[in-house]
């Protein structure tokens, strides 16, 4: 199996560390911001911003949400397997407030699209910022940036990024992987 | 990832446990899209769907409906009675002229046993059964499953009595399949002439005491007494088949516990139940309906899915 380590688990905290500074920078005590995980894998990496937000930097009742954008895809039916749903929990009202789309990897941009879709069935936020551990630039398939960004990769299309998680995976890391090894 | 063993939803018995499973997981997420302030996914935007419904229905259509318009799928509607069938076009012509306007499913009603089973053989389209004779009702079993789970936890190794009308009960013969697929007990209640012979070959109990029946459950889900279906007299007077079988406030709080119940509607009041019954915490219809749209949901989806 051939894969390489992008980042380690200390540079994952660095850059987790510099980008809830970045946040706090535009958002100061989230009165009017809600953190929102995009499932499935966006999940974890919001959870891990909003516990250092609210332990390392003190900012208290941080509201945080999963997304889920199976329905809202536009590759519905042209996989060959059914496309599996995951949970969706918005208990608050996201009218008019700033949301900030959190996931693990930006690639082509479709999740992204799916995930500005999907909210507006929720109401009608503010703004929406996006924020990506890892950015894999030049393969996107749609006008889609993220407003911060933990690391810009170049990875070809037969190579997969995945970002482990230790509550999930067992470690903090994220590898890139040859195609034919990748389970997606 | 996991999809359904079947392309049709033509019955209970044709599915599997896991298929069951699948089904509520995907109503799980449905259920909560249908809570949102705006209760719509484009999933099936690309998908024409055929009610077609040969026997008259009021809620399975508005559900079926509903659910459909919630997946953006385009819906058409048929009811027998303004059709050309009254003209003499057989079934598998008039499903094929509706087919050529290029509609990727059907979800059919039909008075036959068998008819979905019939067009699933000669046509090539999805198929959903809402109803056929006396046979099958998928949708219906499933829901009442679903909402069993929802209320008690598990429909495993629950204790289910099906009340009333058994011979001319569609959704009686699927919830008996799908509760034993789901490791239900299942006994079912009403006069000898409501209950068909041989019933218990399926392996369920069979008796006529409607109190014994509900002492030993933990739901009863009461059947409609079909007056529409009943070619000759199977109960000397309804006033009779209420005192024997109908569930009224009095008995439920005679016994050991408190039972689920649950009615697949049209309710006749003061029948089969009493109002206040129906309307009391113990009934589930209501949430019964609620969940027939994700469930609905669910089974249009996931077979929507295998279309390619």
């Amino acid at each position: 199996m051939s894969q390489k380590v992008l980042l380690n688990a200390k540079e994952v905290n660095i850059i987790l560390h510099r980008l809830a500074c970045q946040l706090i920078e535009n958002h100061n005590d989230f009165s009017n911001t809600v953190l929102i995980g995009i499932q499935p894998r966006g999940k974890f990496l919001a959870i891990r911003l909003m516990q250092m937000l609210t332990d390392e930097y003190n900012i208290k009742d941080i509201q945080l949400g999963q997304l889920d954008i199976t329905f809202f895809r536009d590759d519905f039916r042209r996989g060959d397997k059914t496309l599996e749903a995951n949970s969706t929990e918005i208990d608050f009202v996201v009218e008019d407030k700033k949301i900030v789309f959190i996931d693990d990897v930006l690639y082509t941009g479709r999740s992204i699209r799916a995930a500005l879709t999907a909210i507006q069935s929720f109401g009608r936020p503010d703004e929406i910022e996006l924020l990506t551990l890892i950015d894999r630039r030049f393969s996107r398939h749609l006008p889609i940036q993220p407003d911060y960004r933990g690391r810009q990769v170049d990875a070809i299309n037969e190579e997969k990024v995945k970002v482990n998680w230790i509550e999930n995976d067992g470690e903090d890391s994220v590898y890139l992987i040859e195609k034919e090894n990748a389970e997606s | 990832m996991s999809e359904l063993s079947v392309n049709h939803l033509l019955g209970i018995k044709y599915l599997s446990e896991r298929d069951i499973q699948l089904i509520f997981e995907t109503a799980d997420h449905f259920k909560e899209v249908i809570n949102r302030p705006i209760k719509k996914v484009p999933s099936l935007r690309d998908i024409t769907i055929a009610n077609l419904f040969f026997e008259n229905s009021t809620r399975t259509k508005l559900s079926f409906e509903l659910a459909e318009k919630r997946l953006s799928a385009d819906v058409i509607n048929f009811s027998a009675s303004q059709s050309s069938v009254k003209k003499g076009e057989t079934l598998i012509d008039t499903v094929n002229n509706i087919l050529s306007m290029k509609v990727d499913m059907v979800v059919m009603r039909h008075p036959s046993p068998g008819a979905g089973v019939f067009l699933s053989k000669h046509i090539n389209a999805s198929i959903i059964n809402a109803g056929d004779g006396a046979h099958e009702h998928p949708t219906q079993a499933l829901l009442d499953s679903y909402s069993i789970r929802e209320r008690l936890g598990e429909v495993s190794g629950k204790n289910v009595v099906i009340v009333g009308d058994i011979l001319h009960s569609r959704v009686a013969l699927s919830n008996i399949f799908a509760l034993q697929l789901q490791g239900a007990n299942v006994m079912v209640c009403g006069p000898k002439t409501l209950i068909p012979k041989y019933i218990d070959k399926l392996g369920v109990k069979v008796e006529t005491n409607l109190r014994k029946a509900l002492n030993w459950c933990d739901v009863a889900n009461m059947l409609r007494v079909q007056n529409e279906r009943m070619d000759i007299s199977y109960f000397p007077s309804t006033r009779e088949y209420t005192q024997q079988y109908g569930v009224n406030t009095g008995l439920l709080e005679s016994l050991d516990k408190e039972i689920v119940i649950m009615h697949p509607g049209p309710i006749n009041r003061g029948v089969e139940i009493t109002s206040e019954v129906a309307d009391s915490n113990q009934a589930i219809i209501l949430n019964q309906v609620e969940n027939g749209v994700a469930i609905r949901m669910a089974v249009i989806y996931l077979l929507a899915s295998k279309i390619k």
